[in-house]
């Protein structure tokens, strides 16, 4: 009971946090000179007839473009309460509808990042501990080095590369070419499955460094534990100690830090996708910022704070489940 | 006997800081990493100098030059000149690409402390460059090859410097200002200053740092100088640099504030800015020095990923990052690989600040084991 009170007492604090969130966002968004209409005119800038002259500004009223900037903010607001984001001027068409349908595919991808992560982090972390300062231990607290001082752009490029010259993949994106419109199938998955690995390893590279690292100093830290050594006492197995006793507890770090990953998953694979040409939200968002399309930006932006919001408390709860020595008071 | 009595007493005589050197000092790749850092910066502060062509300075006739090497060695013999050899432009049938071919009749000795193109730097001007190559106009030295516009790489990479090694820097001086004074202040006056800031705090860290920064700088109008977009930039990276020092600042303000020595001093009579600058900043300068330390390969990786997305540095500027974009193409990916050149150095410098700052992480507490 404790921690539904606790859940719904963080989730009440939320709420002035979101609304300065959104101003904030707002002033981002609108900071460029201009507004996306202006760059629009600027392309066509030839032919400035009075007629186009007069569709714009029609097309500004229509979207309040005309409006002063608190007014403008609260009909963003007011229709985000509403589930309308606003509407994207550049594919005309709801920004709902545009992140919602890209929306599954950043998921897909940050959650096989992070099972990728986790999947070579623990393993990696146990051993590195097991046999610290060893050859091995050495080698792979370099290679997670390397994984931190290699940024991210690179990496994309380089496994483009490979995916490219060595295996005769597609350059970039998520579908072949027959697949790329049409409806989902066996097959569309399979294909998907086959183009998806680049990305999931490319995003999940930087964390795994990092991962490994607390894994291996949170392994180091329990092994040290009086209860440990009470473990080997008895006699158990090693094997036993290692698994049922330390890593149980070793592992709650990775735990917290779990809520977190997922928003930090998909604004780190922002960069990466748009290398990679991926039909995800981040490239959009990218194109966005370029255009000025400000209530698709705007909105991005705000949903991974909320996002990140989120993970801060899914991370708080994970935790306290993971670890029944913390109490919520 | 004496010898040990004396490095006895040398310990316990030792401050805070010859402590933290002499711990230091011990970890070798920390060393070696801040060698090769100062080695770095003083090249990119002689970049003009070092460099044997401006960054604009076109070979027409010279686009995709792969890298040069520098020979001692031809059919004739052993020369006392390093020299590298002209080129010869040959057509590929099917691409029409251009091949060039070494033209072993060709040699161009390379010449020191040449004169070429003026440079400067900080008031100082020059014609004078480490080296240069006593060849026709249109032939030049290209250690690191050139580029689609037949602009030498290698300079470009030592120009580029400028941007990219500095950025990061003053990005983290900054956050270091802006994070301690806050921090400090937070820490040490409490109350609703403390609260305001805790909020900030807390509401800027709840926006992810990519996009954000990625939106702030789609705001840099695409027409100001150079020097304005450089420190928006610096700025842009610093906007959310400086909480985590604020955090880790005011946490340890707040455990030092309550430590008799800080009590003492405010019984005898000192003031709030003596208490701050002459107890309890000193007390918390390592801690930051570690945290800068390790903030400046993130700003540096930030810095170059915006440019490479053209949202940071945008061309003629140049900054690691710009040059890399011209890596974004697959073609580059295949026939010119050596335009991706700038990447090894942008590697080179975030992981020897890496080490360096695990080195200052273990040196700060001198104290522990």
């Amino acid at each position: 009971m404790s921690m539904l009170r606790y859940i719904l007492r963080r989730l009440i604090r939320m709420v002035p946090t979101l609304i300065v969130i959104s101003i904030l966002t707002f002033v981002i968004i609108q900071l460029p000179p201009g507004d996306f209409f202006d760059s629009i005119q600027a392309q066509l800038a030839e032919s400035e007839s009075r007629a186009e002259q007069e569709a714009f500004d029609t097309l500004r009223k229509q979207y309040h473009l005309d409006q002063p900037l608190w007014k403008q903010y609260l009909y963003w607001v007011g229709g985000c309460l509403v589930g309308d984001f606003g509407y994207s001027f550049e594919w005309s068409r709801p920004v709902s509808e545009l992140i919602g349908e890209r929306l599954g595919l950043t998921f897909l991808m940050s959650f096989g990042a992070l099972i990728f992560m986790w999947c070579v982090a623990i393993p990696i972390g146990i051993y590195s501990a097991r046999n610290r300062l060893s050859f091995g231990d050495y080698a792979l607290t370099f290679l997670a080095f390397i994984g931190l001082c290699v940024p991210g752009f690179l990496v994309a490029l380089i496994a483009m590369h490979i995916s490219v010259f060595w295996f005769g993949g597609s350059a970039g994106g998520l579908f072949s070419h027959e697949y790329q419109y049409a409806p989902w199938s066996l097959a569309k998955a399979w294909d998907l499955l086959k183009h998806l690995w680049v990305p999931v390893v490319v995003v999940g590279a930087a964390g795994t460094a990092t991962m490994t690292r607390i894994m291996r100093t949170s392994m180091l830290d329990v092994m040290d534990e009086q209860y440990i050594t009470t473990a080997r006492a008895k006699g158990l197995a090693e094997r036993w100690v290692i698994y049922k006793y330390a890593v149980r507890v070793a592992i709650n770090p990775m735990i917290s830090i779990l809520g977190m990953q997922i928003p930090q998953l998909v604004s780190g694979s922002i960069i990466v996708a748009i290398v990679l040409g991926l039909p995800t939200t981040g490239p959009l968002f990218y194109r966005a910022l370029e255009t000025q399309d400000m209530y698709l930006a705007g909105t991005f932006l705000m949903l991974l704070a909320i996002l990140l919001l989120l993970g801060n408390l899914l991370a708080d709860i994970l935790l306290a489940l993971a670890d029944p020595r913390i109490r919520f008071d | 006997m004496t010898d040990v009595t004396d490095a006895g007493n040398r310990d316990y005589t030792a401050g805070q800081w010859q402590l933290a050197w002499r711990k230091f000092k011990q970890n070798k790749v920390a060393l070696g990493a801040g060698v090769v850092l100062c080695l770095m910066y003083l090249v990119t502060l002689l970049s003009g100098f070092v460099a044997p062509y401006e960054p604009d300075r076109r070979f027409s006739e010279r686009p995709f030059v792969p890298p040069q090497g520098i020979h001692l060695w031809s059919e004739r013999g052993f020369h006392w000149r390093p020299f590298v050899y002209g080129l010869e432009v040959t057509f590929d049938d099917k691409t029409g690409r251009r091949i060039y071919v070494r033209d072993n009749t060709a040699l161009y000795p390379l010449q020191f402390f040449a004169s070429g193109g003026a440079h400067g730097m900080l008031g100082f001007n020059s014609r004078l460059h480490l080296f240069g190559v006593d060849a026709p106009e249109a032939e030049g030295v290209f250690l690191f090859g050139t580029d689609r516009q037949g602009r030498d790489l290698f300079s470009r990479v030592l120009y580029g410097a400028r941007v990219s090694l500095t950025i990061g820097l003053v990005g983290v001086f900054i956050s270091v200002l802006l994070g301690t004074v806050l921090g400090v202040v937070s820490g040490y006056l409490g109350g609703w200053a403390d609260e305001l800031l805790q909020r900030t705090i807390e509401i800027l860290r709840a926006f992810p740092q990519i996009p954000l920064w990625m939106a702030l700088s789609a705001a840099i109008p695409a027409d100001v100088d150079q020097l304005t977009a450089y420190f928006s930039i610096t700025l842009i990276l610093s906007f959310l640099g400086w909480t985590t020092l604020a955090r880790m600042v005011r946490g340890k303000v707040l455990s030092l504030r309550t430590e008799e020595y800080i009590l003492a001093a405010q019984l005898m009579g000192a003031g709030h800015a003596r208490v701050i600058f002459r107890h309890l900043i000193p007390g918390v300068m390592g801690q930051i020095i570690v945290i800068a330390t390790i903030a400046i390969p993130t700003m540096i990786l930030a810095e170059s990923s915006l440019s490479f997305l053209n949202l940071g540095i945008r061309p003629p500027m140049t900054s690691w990052g710009v040059l890399l974009q011209e890596g974004r193409s697959l073609t580059t990916l295949y026939f010119h690989q050596w335009l991706l050149m700038p990447a090894i150095f942008i590697f080179l410098v975030v992981l020897c600040f890496n080490f360096l700052g695990d080195g200052f992480r273990d040196a700060a507490d001198p104290y522990s084991e």
